[in-house]
């Protein structure tokens, strides 16, 4: 997309977000906290063009380091433990070989190809499962996040086919039978069965000003920032350092970047 | 023409009760799915489609060819076919119904089916699927049953169906390669990524198909005294005998490229289909050489016009042809799509029993629907006394 094009439609998307906000406000109806492409973004809500994320492996050292991360997320969004291969993942971790299939380089130093790496959505700026998802469940936001609608999803599993990254979770079971009661974060809407489910970047903590839970969690291991702003420390770091994406040839342009 | 269906012999009335009974009890099984999810199926987080879409896939492709009986009989006006076409267009009809159930009992949520045709996604080719079935699902009603109603009175079928025909025609081509863009069109599934796929859907299609056809008429033959006529029976084995050599061609095309480019993520997935992995055979590999065997088995017996024109070598060929193109695309497509998954990692994947269950459920209303149609179908024939050649 050219850059005048994108800049009519922040002015559009703003317009019509100031509008349906003024709307609610007016007639005093809180809307609903997650509706396609209209999140009510609160006064400190962040912004960026294209939200990226720089994973710094290289300050990881060891599977435990992540652990962290990881219970930050799935408590936020009320992740349940599946045991067996119906499990839900939102951030998780595997082997070099496994996340970067085809950088396969035997000889690669033992460090880089014995660590286990963190994956989640890319939130890809061309998503797969945004182009094949038959009822725009999943959609893209202006600010680059893949979100999604779990109350228009009809459980197809197109998008997981779609997904080259194996990012998306399906709820074989019903998930709030592996959750706590009460669940671990009452303020975020658990899932029902039947539907699908992946990261979503926290665009629901972006909208009150808090950065994602895992980059929270990461204590500057893990930068969150705006693709297309040169002063972000996203930018900078990836300036300064070596990085790579997953499957970067299938032209998807994950938003994931890992610093090895 | 729906009193047809009351003057049928009572072994007809017992094989509607057995249908009947069979999908009740197939539908108790959907009817626990419902409850406990698609977790009662062999699919997993990387095994997301199986025994359910792919029996979609292939009944897609059973559907399409009954153009191969409407293509000869209108554009080549060749008139053998014209007592055999409405069993085509009936069977497309109850072809087209397994496929929307197929997709139903595949949701994780069914009720929310209607959000395909309430939020479109034009960039979904799921979306343009779901519409061309039921185009054709249409087509085939209103042609099949306006040329039996003309058939019944004895006259030319009304002009305004021809054109419907010859759409159907153009159809039934596009029902197969839209579904085959479900599987052509997305990234990282290095089996289904081939620009072949629509042309070897309907390769496959247009033998398996008539072959499916061929065999049902010759139970037909045999209950009712049905007879389809010979030369329509030699034609129609002629078209089987083409499309399953080119079948098998297209097939081998994709065995060069993956195997002479030599790239991995072309080749892994064929050779886990044949060989496996890590010297572990895995249940679709047994089916797959057994579909080799007999696919190459069925065109020996098919090839030579002595042996396809034999009345007992022709329904054993067409049986083995119609096994193995159902093991290449109601099995194979979808395992090797998803095994080596994503990680390129192994993720088995064997449909469950209760999945394979509902699967039954749906093939019994498929039965149910076409013994239906074509009762009502024969029954016309026998009033107008059309049951052999004149
Ligand atoms: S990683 Fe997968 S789920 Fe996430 S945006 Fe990309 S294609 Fe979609
Ligand atoms: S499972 Fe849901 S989100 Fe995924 S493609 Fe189907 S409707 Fe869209
Ligand atoms: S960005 Fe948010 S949703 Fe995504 S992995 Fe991190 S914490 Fe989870």
């Amino acid at each position: 997309m050219n850059k005048s094009r994108r800049s009519f439609l922040k002015v559009a998307g703003f317009s019509a977000f100031a509008l349906t906000s003024g709307m609610a406000a007016l007639s005093g109806v809180a809307q609903a906290q997650i509706a396609p492409g209209k999140y009510e973004r609160a006064a400190n809500a962040l912004h960026a063009k294209r939200w990226a994320m720089v994973i710094d492996t290289r300050q990881f050292t060891g599977p435990e380091d992540y652990k962290p991360l990881i219970d930050a997320c799935h408590s936020f969004h009320n992740v349940p433990q599946i045991p067996g291969n119906q499990d839900i993942k939102w951030f998780w971790l595997d082997s070099y070989a496994h996340v970067f299939p085809d950088d396969m380089n035997a000889h690669l130093n033992k460090h880089s190809r014995e660590s286990m790496y963190p994956l989640l959505c890319n939130q890809c700026t061309n998503p797969p499962c945004v182009r094949v998802c038959p009822t725009q469940a999943t959609y893209k936001m202006e600010d680059g996040i893949v979100a999604m609608d779990y109350h228009r999803c009809i459980g197809c599993r197109f998008c997981m086919a779609g997904c080259p990254y194996g990012a998306r979770s399906f709820n074989f079971k019903d998930p709030r039978k592996f959750l706590s009661n009460p669940v671990p974060n009452p303020e975020y809407p658990t899932r029902m069965i039947g539907v699908v489910e992946k990261c979503t970047f926290c665009a629901e903590r972006l909208a009150v000003g808090k950065l994602p839970a895992c980059v929270e969690a990461a204590n500057g291991k893990i930068l969150f920032g705006d693709l297309e702003d040169p002063n972000s420390t996203v930018r900078q770091a990836l300036a300064a350092n070596y990085s790579i994406r997953r499957k970067p040839s299938l032209g998807t342009q994950p938003g994931v970047y890992y610093l090895i | 023409m729906l009193e047809k269906l009351l003057d049928g012999p009572k072994t007809f009335y017992m094989w509607l009760i057995f249908l009947l009974v069979l999908i009740a009890g197939c539908g108790l099984v959907y009817l626990d799915q419902l409850q406990n999810g698609l977790s009662v199926t062999g699919l997993s987080r990387d095994v997301s489609w199986g025994l359910y879409i792919s029996q979609f896939t292939y009944f897609v492709g059973v559907a399409a060819s009954a153009v191969m009986l409407v293509l000869p009989t209108y554009f080549h006006h060749y008139k053998k076919f014209k007592r055999m076409i409405i069993f085509g267009e009936f069977m497309a009809v109850a072809a087209v119904v397994m496929c929307a159930l197929f997709i139903v009992v595949d949701l994780g949520q069914p009720q929310r089916m209607l959000n395909v045709m309430l939020h479109p996604s034009p960039n979904s080719v799921m979306f343009y699927d779901m519409m061309v079935l039921i185009g054709y699902l249409g087509l085939n009603i209103i042609i099949g049953w306006v040329t039996l109603e003309a058939e019944r009175h004895e006259i030319d079928p009304p002009k305004w169906i021809k054109p419907l025909i010859y759409i159907s025609i153009l159809w039934a081509f596009s029902i197969h390669t839209v579904t085959a863009f479900l599987y052509a069109g997305i990234p990282g599934r290095h089996y289904w990524l081939t620009a072949i796929m629509a042309a070897r859907f309907l390769s496959s299609a247009f033998c398996s198909g008539p072959a499916i056809l061929l065999l049902l008429m010759m139970v037909l033959r045999r209950l009712t005294g049905f007879e389809p006529g010979k030369e329509a029976v030699k034609t129609l084995t002629t078209i089987i005998v083409y499309a399953m050599c080119i079948n098998v061609f297209f097939y081998l095309l994709e065995i060069f490229t993956a195997f002479y480019s030599g790239i991995p993520g072309h080749e892994e997935p064929i050779h886990f289909l044949f060989f496996g992995h890590e010297g572990h055979l895995p249940w679709v590999s047994y089916w797959m050489w057994g579909a080799v065997i007999m696919a190459f088995a069925s065109l020996a017996l098919l090839i030579p016009p002595k042996l396809r024109e034999n009345p007992c070598l022709l329904p054993i060929a067409l049986i083995m042809l119609v096994l193995a193109s159902w093991i290449d695309k109601g099995l194979g497509l979808l395992v090797a799509g998803f095994t080596p998954n994503m990680f390129e990692a192994f993720t088995p994947y064997m449909p469950s029993a209760k999945e394979i269950a509902v699967a039954l459920g749906v093939y019994g209303v498929g039965a149910l629907v076409l013994s239906l149609l074509w009762r009502i179908a024969l029954g016309v024939k026998m009033e107008v006394n059309h049951m052999h050649d004149d």
